[in-house]
């Protein structure tokens, strides 16, 4: 696509880059099952355009409400789904979509997942033995009975389930659903990946639990130089636990960058809105009380809005957002946004463009007195 | 605040409630020795772990438990509004109820209005059902699931109508279906929708709209807005909370997310196995959390501003309520455990003189077997010696 400038450093230079996996122009459109006897058949438009690195012993997280695209990403990187249009490298390499069963065995091997419900993504009838010999047996890494105990009992220690020798014999409903996650979380370990994709691995759990869950993955991604990608709605965590954050609507990135220049400074109108959102206890400390400058909810992807799909709900609107989607802005420090009010690529629109997006700034501000 | 007033005047008083589930193989004690008040238009935020016992103790409030699950002891008294003060944009017309509520009392007087207390563990399902959606309404968890999916939106409402005021005309009923509809922000044009005609927050409003139906004085909130979005979640919370200011409502809300709580609740319950371990003024217990598990609740959750730090959450899992440990059931997981913390059970005190009002059942506090008020950053750097340990390894 020629609209990509070249201020996107991390894409243009996969091998110099060190990017373990890497996603370009990801596009997704899910086709509707519906008889339509006139026009073209309809799909839902789930990601567009979206394009994304993973780094060795880094975590990337992405951010956004239900509907934005963000698990079909993660499974197009499974090779769970197949991208409608896009390229996804492995290593530098571009992965081939068409082969069989082995190759796709090969491929997950390096790249694993754990999915956001540990009550569902485990089998009932299957002891927790059961769960970690799978993979440790079909990817090779034990064969006798004897290696798969020790293997297992191993990876049980590693994910803090101890005493191991109890947990190998127990049955997923006679854990807590912490306990399963944890399982999850090993299960995905045993094929020895370089790769984790966690789909919102820690919202089906208590509040009390989750930070031992994402401690838990914070440590394994350092002894392991396991690159993370971390699909969450909760921005606050997506701060805690990743080095890099990109914010999804509806199918399009919209911002991205480090995580604290991104939550401490955020560009786009969506983002501000998350923020402003989210529970925040220094504020009811202070007293203040935030007003959400937006309300509504993602649009349908059958028949997104035109140009930035955000445009109905935002508060900047512009005639030119319905139009088109804006180009990449790069902000300085690997923080760069896709709108308007920020300019088109590297130009800049007209002055009258750039007094408009005084409201952002004002917000911005508040932020800021917030965090000091 | 304007219900500083109304909340001085109790609605519920719940004493010694105590609530077990009889399993094969042992009992749980779900609900142990619970009590508390309840102001008029108060909000308390009721938060814990799950399998702490709040939405059982909601159940048990509104008496739709069923077995195996069956309360043991205690009461749950409830004082109905004097009737004459009520406004008349209500559509219950208040001495309906009344009358309902005489018939339900254990304790009335014969003919005097003030002493009338509705005993509701004692009701009988006929007065069950007069008292239920009236004056007590409850959203349950996972509403978006409880709306039936093959029957329309403005028929839901309708039904509360109909089955509850027989002597609403149909359309009257509907007009009010519609009223309702507007009333938490839905258009009055969806009443024809069908359930998956509507989104995620929609089916939430749709519900609440059906619990403010009768315009109760009480409402129960179980976990509502879990499966929603944040901003969503964020405009649910915003509505829940106009409603209850606007009409003086009374509003128990349940959630395991402490921080939905701060903004919302006047007063905060936190309950760990069955217990309360600690209640207070929401302001209150967000700055100096007394209970080393309400400061670890309250420190579950990273913050949006401010350094970016290591955090440990709470170490452990909630225990097996048919085995709680002796002493106090957070013992195992405690950072400042001691001694007596194995042997005695905390029962709840003010946790300091200057503020009697925060009732927390901890020994920290308690000058027989501790010295000393510990402080919050007591607290916290016991919690921030456990962080660095778990990530050392």
């Amino acid at each position: 696509m020629s609209t990509q400038n070249s201020s996107t450093p991390v894409i243009d230079r996969p091998e110099s880059s060190g990017a373990i996996l890497e996603a370009e122009h990801l596009r997704k459109v899910f086709p509707v099952r519906q008889f339509r006897l006139f026009g073209p058949p309809l799909g839902v438009q789930a990601v567009e355009d979206a394009s994304l690195a993973l780094y060795p012993g880094r975590a990337t997280a992405l951010v956004g409400e239900s509907g934005s695209g963000k698990s079909t990403i993660a499974r197009m990187l499974a090779r769970l789904y197949d991208p409608t249009s896009g390229t996804i490298r492995f290593r530098g390499e571009p992965v081939k979509l068409s082969g069989g069963a082995r190759a796709m065995r090969a491929y997950r091997r390096h790249i694993q997942m754990v999915f956001q419900d540990p009550f569902s993504s485990l089998n009932p009838v299957h002891d927790v033995r059961y769960h970690l010999s799978r993979p440790l047996r079909l990817y090779g890494h034990a064969r006798t009975n004897a290696e798969v105990t020790q293997q297992v009992l191993e990876l049980l220690n590693r994910v803090s389930l101890s005493p191991a020798e109890q947990f190998i014999q127990k049955y997923p409903y006679q854990l807590s659903g912490g306990q399963r996650q944890r399982v999850a979380v090993a299960r995905a370990l045993a094929a020895r990946p370089e790769v984790l994709l966690a789909d919102e691995p820690v919202s089906m759990l208590d509040v009390s639990i989750r930070l031992d869950i994402l401690n838990l993955m914070l440590r394994l991604k350092d002894e392991e130089q396991l690159a993370l990608l971390f699909i969450t709605h909760d921005i606050a965590s997506a701060r805690y636990f990743a080095e890099e954050t990109l914010v999804m609507y509806a199918g399009q990135t919209v911002e991205g960058g480090p995580s604290d220049e991104v939550i401490q400074k955020p560009k786009h109108p969506y983002t501000q809105l998350l923020i402003s959102a989210a529970p925040d206890s220094d504020r009811i400390k202070e007293g203040k009380h935030a007003t959400l400058p937006a309300r509504g909810e993602i649009p349908s992807l059958i028949r997104p809005p035109s140009g930035c799909r955000f445009h109905p709900r935002c508060p900047h609107a512009m005639p030119i957002c319905k139009e088109r989607f804006p180009k990449r802005t790069d902000l300085g420090g690997g923080h760069w946004t896709n709108c308007f009010l920020y300019g088109d690529g590297g130009t800049n629109l007209e002055q009258s463009l750039i007094t408009v997006s005084k409201p952002p700034t004002k917000t911005e501000m508040s932020g800021q007195e917030k965090s000091e | 605040m304007a219900t500083s007033v109304r909340t001085s005047d109790t609605l519920l008083e719940v004493k010694h409630i105590n609530v077990d589930y009889l399993a094969a193989n042992g009992t749980v004690h779900a609900v142990n020795k619970v009590s508390f008040k309840l102001g008029r238009g108060e909000i308390l935020g009721l938060a814990g772990e799950s399998g702490s016992g709040k939405s059982t103790l909601a159940y048990a409030i509104a008496r739709l438990l069923r077995p195996p699950a069956e309360i043991t002891g205690g009461e749950v008294l409830y004082y109905p509004r004097l009737h004459e003060g009520k406004e008349g944009q209500s559509l219950v017309t208040t001495t309906d109820f009344a009358r309902g509520a005489k018939r339900g009392s254990a304790k009335a007087s014969e003919n005097g209005h003030e002493n009338e207390v509705i005993d509701v563990l004692q009701l009988t399902p006929a007065e069950l059902r007069a008292f239920r959606w009236n004056e007590l309404s409850i959203v349950f968890q996972s509403a978006m699931n409880a709306l039936n999916p093959v029957m329309k939106i403005g028929t839901q409402i309708t039904d509360v109508l109909q089955t509850h005021r027989p002597d609403l005309g149909p359309d009257s009923r509907k007009q009010r279906a519609a009223e309702l509809l507007r009333l938490v922000g839905i258009s009055p044009d969806r009443l024809n929708s069908y359930p998956h005609e509507l989104s995620g927050g929609m089916r939430q409003r749709a519900i609440i709209a059906i619990a403010l139906a009768l315009r109760p004085e009480m409402i129960i909130m179980d976990e509502p807005t879990t499966a929603l979005d944040v901003v969503v979640q964020r405009e649910i919370l915003e509505l829940v909370s106009g409603l209850c200011r606007e009409f003086g409502m009374t509003m128990i809300f349940i959630t395991h997310d402490l921080s939905l709580l701060l903004e919302l609740a006047d007063r905060i319950a936190i309950m760990y196995a069955g217990k309360l371990v600690e209640m207070g003024a929401s302001k209150e217990l967000l700055m100096h959390p007394r209970h080393p598990y309400s400061y670890g609740l309250l420190n579950s959750f990273p913050t949006i501003h401010g350094p970016r730090r290591k955090m440990s959450g709470i170490p452990g899992y909630p225990p097996d309520l048919r085995a709680v440990p002796p002493g106090c059931p957070f013992n195992p997981r405690c950072p400042l455990v001691f001694g007596e913390c194995h042997t005695v059970v905390p029962e709840l005190r003010s946790a300091t003189p200057e503020n009697p009002e925060q009732i927390v059942a901890c020994h920290l506090y308690d000058p027989r077997f501790h010295e000393g008020i510990p402080s919050t950053a007591d607290i916290a750097a016991e919690y921030d010696k456990l962080a660095e340990r778990s990530t050392a390894r």
